[in-house]
């Protein structure tokens, strides 16, 4: 009936799905290895009413035409993968990245997922696992008479075994890359998957060739950042309740046009 | 008496569709890099036998503000904010080449440099490819350069920006894009970019806020006319009916 009311609607809805976002960051503020999120917009599809430059008469034309916009759309929710800040835990299982990459994960189903949330356990079997019991990829067992565990920048995983002074390496973790981890697809419990607009994953050694460098007994904090969050909540509020005075003035108008 | 009801019609029509292009001003008022639509009543006199006292009212958008937004530092490296009346070119779905202010960029899986909705970004030569594995950084005249480890980093390529004239404006294409009305603009090394910001939407809240109520009095007022147009009409039809 009026154009203007469908349009202020696309506006409140961006609006919402907005502090959509901002509630799922704020929630996820203590969350390790969190990565932020926001919602992207972009004007719909314009409406040519009248097209300037169309002849007005045969001599003349129009010097202006009317254009309508349809209203706004979220384009993308974009993930931000700027580092997180470090915490010490000195547990010596927890493990932060330094830079790029994700660690990979085996999921039950046997697919490979990926993460940036290194505070990892050992299961029955002395095996490095997630805190969800997701095996870390490449499987690496720790023997059960361990005296200590240290893990290097590079990933190298070595132990000390009772009466022997010199430490034992186990294996070395690897951390995969991505050309657009941007692409990649969250599935929560703070892991992501590949898709065709995030590319196939390089894998590699840490602190080498781009990767990034591990740190022990540190876990990357959530990279929210809450003063940013709180303002952009602002905004959004605003923008929702402008929207919701547009709806409300063409609501007056049609109230008008009905009274006569 | 028709003629009044008619010429209040159409200027309550033109309010409507006031309120049309101030909704969608608002609806994008957080849109990144988005230009508000400007809006104008153009009088169309009727010329005819006797005296020429009619002036229907047509609602008009006449173009783009071209006013500069309000820049939001982001950090991110792919983000890009053109300064003054610089444009950055991408390649439109239809395959023309397009001008937007909305620089938040992105690599896809191969590589390319493209915006938020898939587009290609085009440089002074055609699409800008990056390596894997690098470090994207985009300097204040648009070249692109990518760092791999342990090495320089090298340029890969320059994002085209261009300025029109100020006296030929872009047009607003059908899908929110802006293009050269005769043919492809020729980049312009003097254009300038803020890295690591993005520019927001340039529509002042206030100013359509106003204009919506403005919009809204101006709709009441054809009403009220139409009513006086109904009442005189009931007034003449009781005096021609009484006598």
């Amino acid at each position: 009936m009026m154009r203007s009311l469908w349009i202020a609607k696309t506006g409140m809805e961006a609006q919402q799905t907005q502090l959509d976002n901002i509630s799922n960051n704020l929630a996820n503020v203590a969350t390790n290895g969190y990565k932020r999120s926001h919602a992207v917009f972009e004007d719909l599809i314009y409406q040519n009413m009248r097209q300037s430059g169309a002849n007005s008469t045969e001599q003349t034309v129009l010097p202006t035409g009317l254009q309508v916009g349809l209203g706004v759309r979220p384009v993308a929710t974009a993930r931000i993968y700027t580092q997180g800040n470090l915490q010490q835990t000195s547990n010596n299982l927890d493990l932060a990245i330094k830079g790029d990459g994700f660690f990979q994960i085996q999921m039950p189903d046997g697919t490979t997922a990926y993460t940036r949330d290194g505070s990892f356990q050992l299961d029955a079997n002395g095996q490095m696992v997630t805190s969800n019991g997701y095996t870390v990829l490449p499987g690496i067992t720790i023997p059960a008479n361990a005296q200590s565990l240290t893990i290097g920048n590079d990933g190298t995983v070595s132990v000390t075994l009772p009466g022997q002074p010199t430490p034992q390496s186990v294996g070395q973790l690897q951390l995969a890359h991505f050309v657009n981890p941007a692409g990649l697809d969250p599935k929560g419990q703070n892991l992501f998957t590949e898709t065709a607009s995030s590319g196939t994953p390089n894998t590699g050694a840490p602190n080498n060739n781009g990767m990034g460098a591990l740190q022990q007994g540190f876990v990357e904090t959530s990279n929210v950042n809450v003063v940013e969050e709180l303002v952009q909540m602002i905004q959004t509020q605003r923008a929702y309740e402008l929207n919701s005075k547009a709806v409300q003035t063409s609501d007056q108008m049609l109230q008008k046009l009905a009274q006569i | 008496m028709d003629r009044m009801i008619y010429l209040s019609m159409a200027g309550a029509k033109a309010a409507m569709q006031r309120q049309d292009v101030l909704s969608h001003n608002l609806a994008n008022v957080t849109t990144n890099g988005f230009r508000a639509e400007l809006q104008a009543f153009r009088a169309v006199p009727v010329r005819g036998d006797g005296a020429s006292t009619r002036a229907y009212a047509l609602e008009t958008t006449l173009g783009y503000n071209d006013a500069q937004g309000p820049l939001t530092p982001t950090g991110r490296n792919l983000d890009v904010a053109m300064q003054g009346r610089a444009w950055l070119a991408v390649q439109a779905n239809d395959g023309t080449e397009a001008y937007t202010r909305a620089g938040s960029l992105d690599v896809n899986a191969e590589g390319l440099l493209v915006m938020r909705n898939g587009m290609q970004v085009l440089g002074d030569g055609g699409p800008i490819n990056v390596p894997p594995n690098s470090e994207v950084a985009i300097g204040s005249d648009g070249t692109v350069s990518a760092k791999l480890p342990n090495q320089k980093p090298t340029p890969v390529g320059r994002l085209k920006l261009v300025t029109p004239e100020a006296a030929n404006q872009l047009t607003r294409g059908d899908d929110g894009l802006f293009r050269a009305a005769d043919g492809d603009l020729p980049a312009d090394p003097a254009a300038r970019l803020q890295d690591g910001a993005l520019e927001g939407s340039n529509v002042s809240p206030v100013e359509t806020m106003v204009a919506m109520i403005a919009a809204g009095r101006q709709f009441e007022q054809q009403m009220k006319l139409l009513q006086i147009a109904q009442t005189q009409g009931q007034q003449s039809a009781k005096l021609l009916g009484s006598t």
